[in-house]
């Protein structure tokens, strides 16, 4: 964009009035502020007793689950399409051949390294079958590398914990179920 | 075998030093706290709430942060840096600490204690650590000046260009402010007729008139210099974290950054015992704490308690002042001290001098009722006039940035068309 464009106003610095020049009056109003913030309401939360309300779940973006179809089976078909999404290279997925006859494959092992992801939800956006998503869960915690490396069943047991809660999201945006 | 037994007044004398250097240090580690609280709510946290009782799971509202602060800081490690002068650098924070300390041994923090009757002590002890102290106000301000040699001494033991730039800064702002502190000082000294600070407060008590309602200019301007003398923000320049890191004691680190940040609080303390004493009438409270020497013990108790909620209220408003303002740039800093401060300064002790000259000529033509009226309207009215004054002057609103004759526009016209006739484009 040019400086000239017509798009752009170009404005001067008003010179101060003698209220501001005089200095206390607005020394004044600065104190009110801050006298104002002291006593409103905070928005912070005491956070392991109160938790922060988390605002739409729909699209916050916590710890990952594998969701699981109406029997009960990973609805995974092991595309590899959120793997070669992921920006972080944290989802490792072996394939094999699917047991079941509504798909030709199905993830043997599915490991999302925790640590490494950084919760952008293109592995959401990736996915064909609405089998990964993130949930509203935002205190993800470990004491080892190793425990935040999430296998299938770890997975699954998140969409376990989390089904009644946060339904699919799939098909409260319009989605495939 | 004769012991040397010391005498009773040199007990008393140790006996308030223990308190107040033990009330002093305590006072400072809850100001961290205070200050860490305040800066909570003002930006709508809730702040430190955690820590109560050690090894239970009393929480008290947090007030057992000052234990867990002072503990993490004494246990860090103490690191000194190769490139630094040793000596100087080891000095350093002891001369601070030892320089804000010693301030207090002139400053009351109290009435008088009622008669205790105790053969060789005289009867009433006051809250003074050295009551006999007639040149108290200049041991305050000289022993300030000595910590001001702390910190160029840390900044510049340092061997370390923020250090040096923070210690630098801070002698050049100390001294601009020392002048209008002196100045704001001089104008109660003349009113009070005397350099101890306890006379002064004796005397706001007396005439019920505080010296803030006297000399509103002198409090204005005593006030501004002594956010400045203690480096409180919008005069934090000497440890502006955004542009010098630490400031002076950023090479310090464990017990020696702890002297260091120990001090800032007391200079604080300082100043704030200082405006309460000299401008907000100590312990004086109308109506309440009564105005005369004899006091009972209830009365001398509840004189401590009234100076001690004007000190806290006046430290309060130093931690809001903080969150209100903004840092000055330091040539505002310096025109604010020497065209500003310095010239109303002045404006102040010259209407004392002359109200204290003309007062027995306004008792006379007047009566005393209507003397007092002139004797506070006279300086209020300086205080308008100057104020207004120098907002219509604006001497510390220069603006030295730039002055651009070439502007974006010309820079364009430039790259479309060639060298534009603006030969001299970009100077002033």
């Amino acid at each position: 964009m040019k400086p000239s464009d017509p798009g752009i106003t170009w404005l001067e610095e008003k010179p101060l009035g003698l209220t501001e020049r005089l200095y206390l009056p607005l020394f004044l109003q600065g104190l009110t502020t801050t006298a104002r913030h002291m006593v409103s309401p905070k928005v912070t939360v005491n956070f392991p007793e109160q938790r922060p309300a988390v605002g739409n779940p729909l699209i916050y973006r916590g710890v990952h689950r594998l969701n699981r179809d109406d029997e009960g089976r990973v609805k995974c078909v092991a595309c590899f399409l959120c793997a070669t999404a992921c920006p972080a290279h944290c989802i490792d997925i072996v394939a094999t051949e699917s047991p079941w006859p509504d798909r030709e494959k199905y993830p043997e092992s599915f490991q999302i390294d925790e640590l490494r992801c950084i919760f952008c939800g293109m592995c959401e956006e990736a996915c064909p079958v609405d089998a990964i998503e993130l949930t509203s869960l935002l205190d993800l915690t470990g004491k080892s590398r190793e425990e935040m490396i999430f296998d299938k069943e770890k997975l699954l047991s998140v969409y376990d914990m989390t089904k009644d809660a946060e339904p699919m999201k799939s098909a409260s945006l319009g989605g495939t179920l | 075998m004769t012991a040397y037994l010391p005498s009773l007044e040199t007990i008393a004398a140790l006996v308030k030093i223990g308190l107040l250097v033990g009330g002093l240090m305590t006072a400072a580690a809850y100001l961290v706290l205070l200050e860490r609280w305040i800066a909570a709510w003002v930006q709508d946290r809730r702040g430190p709430n955690r820590v109560g009782i050690p090894l239970t799971k009393i929480r008290l509202f947090g007030l057992g942060q000052p234990l867990a602060d002072g503990l993490k800081i004494i246990l860090k490690e103490d690191f000194t840096p190769k490139h630094v002068d040793k000596v100087l650098y080891n000095a350093a924070p002891l001369v601070i600490l030892a320089a804000s300390l010693a301030i207090f041994a002139a400053i009351p923090f109290g009435s008088v204690l009622p008669p205790l009757n105790i053969p060789g002590l005289p009867d009433p002890v006051p809250f003074l650590v050295a009551p006999g102290l007639d040149v108290g106000v200049l041991w305050v301000f000289a022993l300030s000046s000595i910590a001001v040699y702390g910190v160029l001494l840390g900044g510049w033991a340092s061997n370390n260009k923020y250090g040096f730039l923070g210690g630098l800064r801070s002698s050049a702002q100390l001294v601009a402010y020392e002048i209008p502190l002196g100045l704001g000082l001089l104008g109660v000294v003349l009113a009070a007729g005397s350099l101890k600070l306890d006379a002064i407060m004796n005397a706001q008590a007396q005439s019920g008139v505080w010296y803030a309602f006297a000399q509103p200019l002198g409090f204005l301007v005593f006030m501004v210099a002594s956010f400045a003398e203690a480096a409180r923000l919008p005069f934090d320049l000497p440890e502006a974290e955004q542009e010098l890191v630490g400031g002076y004691h950023t090479e310090y680190s464990g017990i020696k950054l702890l002297l260091f940040l120990v001090s800032e609080f007391l200079h604080m303390i300082t100043a704030a015992f200082l405006i309460v004493i000299m401008f907000l009438g100590g312990w004086h409270l109308w109506g309440v704490t009564g105005a005369g020497q004899e006091v009972t013990w209830a009365g001398a108790l509840l004189r401590f308690g009234v100076l001690s909620a004007k000190i806290l209220a006046v430290i309060v408003f130093f931690m809001l002042v903080r969150w209100s303002w903004p840092r000055f740039r330091f040539d505002q800093l310096m025109s604010l001290a020497w065209k500003v401060m310095l010239p109303l300064g002045l404006a102040n002790l010259v209407t004392v001098a002359a109200v204290e000259e003309f007062r027995p000529q306004l008792v006379a033509a007047l009566g005393e009722s209507w003397a007092t009226c002139a004797a506070i309207a006279a300086p209020w009215a300086v205080f308008f006039v100057g104020w207004i004054a120098s907002g219509i002057l604006t001497p510390s609103g220069t603006d030295n940035r730039p002055i651009l004759t070439h502007g974006p526009l010309d820079i364009e016209h430039e790259l479309l068309h060639g060298t534009s006739e603006h030969e001299l484009a970009g100077t002033r």
